[in-house]
């Protein structure tokens, strides 16, 4: 394990007061939510000396509101804690369910969806919820605060759009309204403890028809960042999400990824499930937003 | 020993003795032992899987500040040829080159050299100061590609042993082994139907949860004493002592206790350098592999390539059987080919067959024991072959292994004769077991399997100390694994009369107690509980003698029973029955402290067959295969302690199932192997698998005291075809090669 010193500043001026003062000098600082990430990385062959700084001591980074027209969580909520949110659980079956995904009970105890963002695998489970969902990071840096959808905050594997001396603060969503609903689904060769070889979130919204009016489709591990598939939305929208529609979506979860072959799983193998996920997670939804 | 017998303790599962330690954290792991001025030791391990090595420099290394001492293979003797000994067998000189490479480095994570130092980060720095030249060669990876007449060669004198005459040309095929009976020939033109089938199984890691580690100290007069975590202290002191050519009365072993060894934990790797850091710097050293060395450079078992061809009459009658059976041995000789050959239709009635077994060089981590060593591999290839065999002659596969299963009287293909044995026994009473009864769910296939094991006997010691209260210690020298103290705690209580509660069992090191064998072959409830029995049954002698003293009567007018000496029936004295407490209480009067001992090289091991059932449903979009419902049924001969018997049962199914499933070492093709931890070598996780339900089958083994079979090893044979029978039962596809991970069957049903 690399040197590294620190520090657990209790407000956010001093915690970004620390990181303009590493950008500045140039050294290397380093953000920690819940570690379940960073102490496996603190192992591995990058020894570098860095200042780390634990962000769990920041009122904004803590807090859940749940408002009338947004709803908006701190980057350092661990996983368990959102997920005994029911109200959370409600609006948001999906993304629950995607963090819930993440390691086991006591890896959630810790681990955050906002970390599980920022350290931007191209598995990380929350991140195509995240998406499906129409999160959007809310950033703040020197320069005062930022949005960006998080689609665009994933720049590649293990690459985020923050700046040096910027935060990710939390993640906002839109409110959802009724009849709209979201699910996640991943591929693991085991039943828990293991990292994604497919993932896909998707969201819908129907009318009292039942016909498809928004959706959107996120896909995860089957490309360098976790993808937004705006083709497989249009393959769900106007539809009643139909077996046709949903192996549409599916076939353009497939065309839009770009995976490998790894230990995990052959290129063939993880284009083919992206579409069988994309499939059973639009079902899900379906049913979901159907009430 | 036919008959069954009404036993006070022994059939009853009491709490283990060591548990409470085990569950609240206080036992000692290999890990755990402290001393002061102890420093750290770092293996430095090769990046090539297969180089020549030019030179190894020290001295930068050395002249950090902080570092204490460092060693090269040339700090090692010259190593010698010879046999190692014990249940894993091989070459001395092959076991010094594994555990620090001399001329040549044979795999990927090969020990080139280590350091100590006063941090385990200093020792890291220092691991990355030695200077070593590479000569890089081309790594022979291919278990097939190995064997070719112009592969690359892993060791230019390495002669094929067994054949005829000696090759003219070194190989890869380091040996050969065959076996054969009868005229297969006649016997295929006899056959109404014949199958065939050609498998492959990857390497697989025991995964033990417990890496090795050992803390040496080595004093100024040469005495080592180690601390360790192994299956067998003596035979690490045994083989430290041919490695570094040092005095056995010289070195002292201790085993702590043991996070899972499976087998892999009768090999020697840190000890040897511990020791001679130890003795360049004077002060004890502790080692301590990561997860990432104990998959690189710490032996798995063999990957193999394996073909059957089986011949039946329409009646399911057997008529000739080949085998096939190529095994990687990793970087030295020594693969488990033997037992997988002699295995392979060991549960069988078979007249006519042809074995033959190949031990062949790559360069990968040399294999090491891993729970019924060989057998998964070869019996899966004759399980799957006769669950097609079964299919085609519409028969059950249960009937089917009924009518040609092996009995007492049976010649194994072996060699001996069965004595009795309990393999009809698991079929019946698979045939009637509900899981078997019910109906298949729905989309699910359901697959039957045999399993066996040989089991084996070797030498042991123990110790039977009875305290002043009447209490009883014994004293063995087998690591407890699966719980074995609580076992011999039982045959000791059955063997004396006394209570469970009243007998504590401890584990000698080297220096206190006598010699045993490792805890393997699943020999240690079988052989050292029958030293224990008999040390119990010394000190029954010695009770019975001391009562006659103190009657005045003759030793043979008094008798046990009931743990308490007693006037034989007929003889007429007017005396209280003296227990073992008042014995004990009175020891000082009568010749001093009871003291039992047994030493022996236990002759009978009887072999332990199983069957096993189970339902899997296979998710044909994604190729997962769920385990639905899974039976183990076993002959455990008797089971002392039933529900560690049944805990054998389902950890050696949990260990199949995932091997079947998701365990292999997948290699670059550099030879690099590529999932190094737990998160992608798959072994599976609790919510991955059913409950195992288990069924104990008792026929007693002849030559056990009390009927003990060893059941460690045989769990883990039959779920490989189990598995693989169940898929082709959902799927109606006979996929050849294991593991089954979703992408393999996903392409199999695809391509269908
Ligand atoms: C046993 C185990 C199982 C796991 N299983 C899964 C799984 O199933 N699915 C999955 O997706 N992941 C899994 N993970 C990975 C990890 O738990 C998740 O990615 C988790 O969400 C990370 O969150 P964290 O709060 O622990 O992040 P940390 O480790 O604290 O941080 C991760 C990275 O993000 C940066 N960072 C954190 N917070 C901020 C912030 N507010 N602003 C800017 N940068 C920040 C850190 O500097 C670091 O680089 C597993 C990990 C372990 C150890």
């Amino acid at each position: 394990m690399g040197a590294f010193a620190y520090v657990a500043p209790s407000n956010l001026e001093e915690a970004l007061a620390v990181l303009k003062e590493h950008a500045s000098a140039g050294t290397r600082a380093q953000l920690l939510a819940g570690g379940t990430d960073l102490l496996v990385q603190l192992r591995s062959a990058d020894k570098t000396p860095r200042t780390i700084v634990d962000i769990k001591k920041i009122a904004e980074t803590n807090r859940i509101d749940i408002g009338s027209e947004e709803v908006y969580i701190g980057s350092a909520i661990p996983s368990a804690v959102l997920n005994e949110n029911t109200e959370l659980a409600a609006l948001f079956p999906g993304l629950l369910e995607a963090a819930d995904l993440i390691g086991s009970t006591q890896i959630q105890g810790r681990a955050t969806v906002g970390g599980n963002l920022c350290n931007a695998s191209p598995a990380g489970d929350s991140i195509p919820a995240m998406i499906a969902a129409g999160g959007v990071c809310v950033i703040v840096g020197a320069k005062g605060t930022r949005e960006l959808p998080v689609e665009d905050f994933l720049t590649g594997v293990g690459k985020n759009a923050l700046e040096p001396g910027e935060l990710l603060l939390g993640l906002k969503f839109k409110r959802p309204g009724p009849r709209t609903a979201d699910a996640y689904l991943r591929f693991i060769p085991r039943t828990e403890m293991d990292i994604a070889v497919a993932g896909c979130g998707v969201s819908v919204t129907l009318d009292q028809n039942g016909t498809c009016t928004a959706a959107r489709v996120a896909i995860g591990a089957v490309a360098p960042t976790a993808l937004l598939v705006p083709a497989a939305a249009e393959a769900l929208l106007g539809s009643k999400l139909d077996d046709d529609a949903l192996t549409a979506a599916g076939a353009a979860c497939t065309a839009a990824s770009s995976p490998i072959s790894d230990k995990r799983g052959t290129v063939e193998y993880r284009r083919k499930v992206v579409a069988v996920l994309c499939r059973r997670a639009a079902a899900i939804a379906r049913d979901r937003a159907k009430g | 020993m036919a008959e069954a017998v009404d036993y006070k303790v022994i059939g009853t599962s009491p709490v283990r003795p060591d548990g409470v330690d085990k569950v609240t954290g206080r036992a000692q792991y290999g890990a755990d032992m402290n001393l002061p001025n102890m420093i750290y030791g770092k293996v430095l391990r090769s990046p090539h899987a297969h180089a020549r090595i030019k030179s190894v420099d020290l001295s930068k290394a050395l002249a950090m500040p902080g570092v204490y001492a460092a060693v090269s293979g040339a700090d090692f003797p010259q190593a010698q040829h010879g046999e190692i000994g014990g249940e894993g067998g091989g070459d001395v000189a092959d076991l010094a080159k594994n555990i620090m490479a001399r001329d040549k480095v044979l795999y990927h994570g090969h020990a080139v050299a280590a350091v100590a130092a006063r941090s385990v980060q200093l020792a890291e720095a220092a691991l990355e100061a030695i200077d070593v030249s590479y000569e890089p060669l081309p790594p022979v990876l291919d278990l097939d590609a190995a064997m070719a007449v112009d592969a690359t060669l892993l060791d230019e004198n390495c002669f094929t042993k067994n054949l005829p005459e000696k090759p003219d040309k070194p190989s890869n095929i380091a040996a050969v082994m065959q076996l054969a009976r009868g005229d297969v020939e006649a016997g295929f033109a006899d056959a109404d139907v014949i199958v065939e089938g050609e498998y492959r199984i990857p390497m697989a890691h025991q995964g033990y949860i417990e890496p090795h580690a050992c803390t040496a100290s080595v004093n100024e007069g040469g005495q080592a004493t180690v601390w360790c975590c192994t299956q067998g202290h003596f035979e690490f002191r045994a083989m430290a002592s041919k490695v570094l050519n040092m005095n056995i009365a010289d070195l002292k072993f201790i085993a702590s206790e043991i996070g899972g060894g499976f087998g892999g934990k009768t090999v020697l790797y840190l000890e040897p350098l511990a020791i001679l850091l130890s003795q360049k710097s004077h002060r004890p050293v502790k080692m301590t592999m990561t997860r990432e060395e104990v998959f690189r450079a710490t032996g798995p078992t063999s990957g193999t390539h394996c073909k059957v061809k089986v011949g039946a009459k329409k009646d399911g009658t057997l008529t000739a059987a080949t085998a096939w059976l190529a095994y990687e041995a990793g970087a030295f000789a020594g693969a488990p080919m033997g037992p997988g050959a002699m295995s392979i239709f060991a549960p069988y009635r078979l007249d006519n067959f042809h074995i033959e077994a190949l031990d062949v060089l790559v360069n990968k981590p040399k294999v090491a024991a891993y729970r019924a060593p060989g057998a998964p591999q070869s019996m899966h290839a004759m399980e799957c072959a006769l669950d097609d065999l079964a299919r085609e002659l519409g028969m059950d596969p249960i009937d089917l292994r009924m009518k040609n299963a092996a009995e007492e009287g049976t010649q194994a293909p072996y060699g001996p004769k069965f004595p009795a044995i309990g393999f009809k026994a698991c079929l019946e009473a698979a045939k009637q077991h509900p899981h078997y009864t019910r109906p298949i769910p729905e989309g699910a296939g359901r697959g039957v399997a045999a399993g066996f094991w040989f089991n084996v006997g070797m030498q042991s010691s123990a110790e039977v100390h009875i305290n002043e209260n009447g209490t009883v210690t014994v004293v063995e020298g087998n690591p407890d694994i699966g719980g074995s103290r609580a076992s011999m705690c039982l045959m000791a209580a059955e063997t004396l009369g006394v209570t469970y509660e009243q007998v504590r069992t401890l584990i000698g090191d080297t220096e206190s107690t006598g010699f045993s064998n490792v805890t393997g072959g699943s020999r240690t409830t079988f052989a050292t509980g029958m030293a224990v029995v008999q040390a119990c049954e010394d000190i029954i002698a010695q009770c019975k003698a001391r009562a006659a003293a103190t009657w005045g009567v003759d030793e043979d007018q008094v008798e046990w029973e009931d743990g308490q000496a007693v006037p034989a029936p007929g003889v007429n004295a007017d005396v209280k029955p003296l227990s073992l407490a008042d014995i004990a209480a009175n020891a000082a009067r009568t010749g001093g402290p009871l003291l039992g001992r047994a030493s022996l090289n236990a002759q009978g091991a009887g072999a332990s067959f199983a069957v096993n059932i189970a339902d899997v449903k296979v998710d044909r979009d994604t190729g997962k295969v769920d385990v639905l419902s899974y039976t183990a049924i076993q002959d455990a001969g008797k089971a002392i302690h039933p529900a560690y018997v049944e805990g054998q049962m389902q950890g050696g199914a949990a260990q199949g199932i995932g091997w079947a499933l998701n365990e292999e070492y997948i290699f670059n093709t550099d030879g690099v192997m590529e999932n190094a931890g737990f998160l992608d070598y798959r072994i599976p996780v609790a919510s991955d698998l059913p409950m195992i339900d288990t069924q104990i089958i008792e026929v007693p083994n002849p030559s056990h005291p009390y009927g003990v079979r060893g059941v460690g090893e045989t769990p883990i044979v039959a779920p490989l075809a189990v598995i693989a029978n169940a898929v082709r039962a959902a799927t109606g596809l006979r996929i050849n090669d294991l593991p089954f991970s979703p992408p393999r069957v996903l392409e199999a049903l695809d391509n269908a």
